[in-house]
């Protein structure tokens, strides 16, 4: 991961607490979190932020929250203060809370930069949201390979010495999988399970971790509450729009093949973000989101009300810039594969759909696809939309249904024995090796 | 076929129902298939397609047949107007 360029232009150097960018990450005048030893020790973290401000009071923050109008930054965009009014309501000490930085989604990093450039934010909020719904334990839920994983041991016994925590954290691996973020297959992994997704009902809020009501937040959640708790609600809602609240972390790819993790405002034009020149599509919200040719995307802005009617999302901020050399159906065939090979194999439509989609999808990539190709496809795509314990085949439809839709061009040209591609580079991010069984704990 | 109000077999009132199938669950058996085709068809790898709409009162019956029927317990009765909260 190279230092990125988007912050830099978007960044100005405040005072904690203050109106500017960034909030999460380091002032720019610390090093960068990709590059050299990062801003992220205790030390400067009190600071610039001081102690954990407790309140004292289980369920004090929840009300600052809500008027803060937090939503969860894993991809869902769940009010937060709901799922800390669910879990509060468990019988007290009972509750669980976990810190969700698993991404298992390959173009994302902006969990592991916040890891790694601002740990102890992400370590407030675990504590903040363990008193808001009376928890007496506390998991944070990384990567396995995470690189910063030996610095986040080292500082749990610095932060008990400085008497931070009032509940002790356990860091639990999450394989490298990419549903292994997903609630209830996060709850199964910490209660000594696969990471493989459950049935619900019940939600994890309900019944998750050991049977016990269990709080999942996505990291960057749990850091921007931190602030909420410190700065106020009316300082949260100084940034974003007045629907969506507040900044986001953004994972950018760059049409020249350049990378990056920014924090935006939400409502921040899309345009600000990535350098849309020679680009032909932007795909936004990842891989369970959705492709927007690039003439649209640079009149939208990062929010999910300007993105809705565009069929995406802002998801946790994925955004990616496809060069205009690239062939779209390519890409999203490498990507649906990999969808394919990512589902848990628990549900019939999902395992029997799945692979039949990305087969479809790369004969049409490949050129000289039969006759039935799109008729297939759309017929297996309703086929295993909704039929999922999760919602890997859902998002995995949309993926295919807007790559078919902003490619449609390509598509009639591939049915010809065309492609408009010159260059067959891969350009979005999938695991060289196929995922095995064995590696879902 | 009736699809006069009815009871169940206990005497309660049928109040609205829907099927849900666990698909985790679910191997394709087709049993349920063959007991309630008004509701629930096959998809071509043979795992039931359950019709959006409550259970009709008139078929209650053979419904929660279904339900007590499948060999891997897969198939569940819920009442129709149960909010789903979500949350992710």
């Amino acid at each position: 991961m190279s230092p990125q360029t988007a912050s830099s232009t978007l960044a100005q150097q405040s005072p904690a607490g203050g109106g500017g960018l960034p909030r999460l990450l380091p002032p720019p005048t610390s090093p960068s979190p990709f590059t050299g030893p990062a801003d992220g020790g205790l030390a400067a973290h009190l600071r610039r932020h001081g102690p954990v401000p407790y309140r004292g009071d289980a369920g004090a923050l929840i009300a600052d929250v809500r008027a803060a109008g937090l939503t969860g930054r894993g991809g869902a965009a769940f009010p937060v203060h709901r799922k800390l009014e669910a879990v509060a309501a468990a019988r007290p000490g009972r509750a669980i809370v976990v810190g969700n930085g698993a991404e298992g989604e390959p173009a994302s990093h902006k969990d592991e930069a916040l890891l790694s450039a601002a740990p102890h934010l992400v370590l407030d909020g675990l504590q903040l949201a363990a008193e808001a719904v009376g928890a007496r334990r506390a998991v944070l839920y990384v990567r396995g390979d995470l690189r910063e994983r030996t610095r986040l041991d080292a500082q749990m016994p610095e932060r008990y010495a400085h008497r931070l925590d009032r509940v002790a954290v356990e860091i639990v691996s999450a394989p490298g999988r990419f549903l292994a973020g997903e609630e209830s297959a996060l709850a199964s992994l910490i209660s000594g399970g696969p990471a493989v997704p459950r049935f619900t009902p019940p939600r994890v809020f309900e019944r998750g971790v050991g049977g016990r009501p269990t709080l999942v937040q996505n990291v960057e959640t749990l850091a921007h509450l931190a602030l909420i708790a410190r700065y106020g609600p009316g300082w949260f809602r100084a940034m974003g729009t007045p629907d969506e609240p507040g900044t986001m972390l953004c994972t950018l790819h760059q049409a020249d093949g350049s990378a990056g993790v920014a924090e935006a405002a939400i409502g921040t034009p899309l345009a600000d973000l990535l350098d849309l020149r020679e680009v032909s599509a932007v795909l936004v919200g990842g891989y369970h989101g959705a492709w927007i040719p690039a003439a649209q995307a640079s009149a939208l802005a990062l929010s999910n009300a300007a993105l809705r009617p565009a069929g995406a999302f802002t998801g946790a901020g994925v955004l990616a810039a496809l060069p205009a050399d690239r062939c779209g159906l390519v890409e999203s065939a490498r990507v649906v594969r990999y969808l394919a090979l990512e589902s848990a194999g628990q549900c019939g439509p999902c395992r029997s759909g799945l692979p039949s989609i990305a087969a479809a999808l790369a004969e049409l990539a490949g050129g000289d696809p039969g006759p039935q190709v799109l008729t297939d496809l759309s017929r297996w795509a309703g086929l295993v939309e909704g039929r999922g314990a999760c919602h890997h085949p859902d998002g995995t439809v949309r993926f295919l249904r807007s790559a078919l839709s902003v490619f449609a061009g390509e598509v009639r040209h591939h049915q010809r024995g065309r492609c408009s591609g010159a260059s067959d580079l891969p350009f979005l991010p999938v695991p060289a090796g196929p995922s095995t069984d064995a590696d879902w704990s | 076929m009736t699809t006069a109000s009815r009871q169940d077999l206990a005497g309660r009132p049928a109040g609205p129902a829907r099927l849900r199938v666990n698909p985790i669950a679910c191997s394709g058996h087709g049993l349920c298939a063959e007991l309630l085709p008004e509701l629930i068809s096959l998809d071509e790898w043979g795992y039931p397609l359950i019709a959006a709409q409550p259970v009709p009162p008139g078929l209650v019956r053979q419904a929660r047949r279904a339900v007590t029927d499948c060999p891997a317990l897969a198939l569940r009765l819920d009442p129709a107007q149960k909010e789903r909260r979500g949350g992710a």
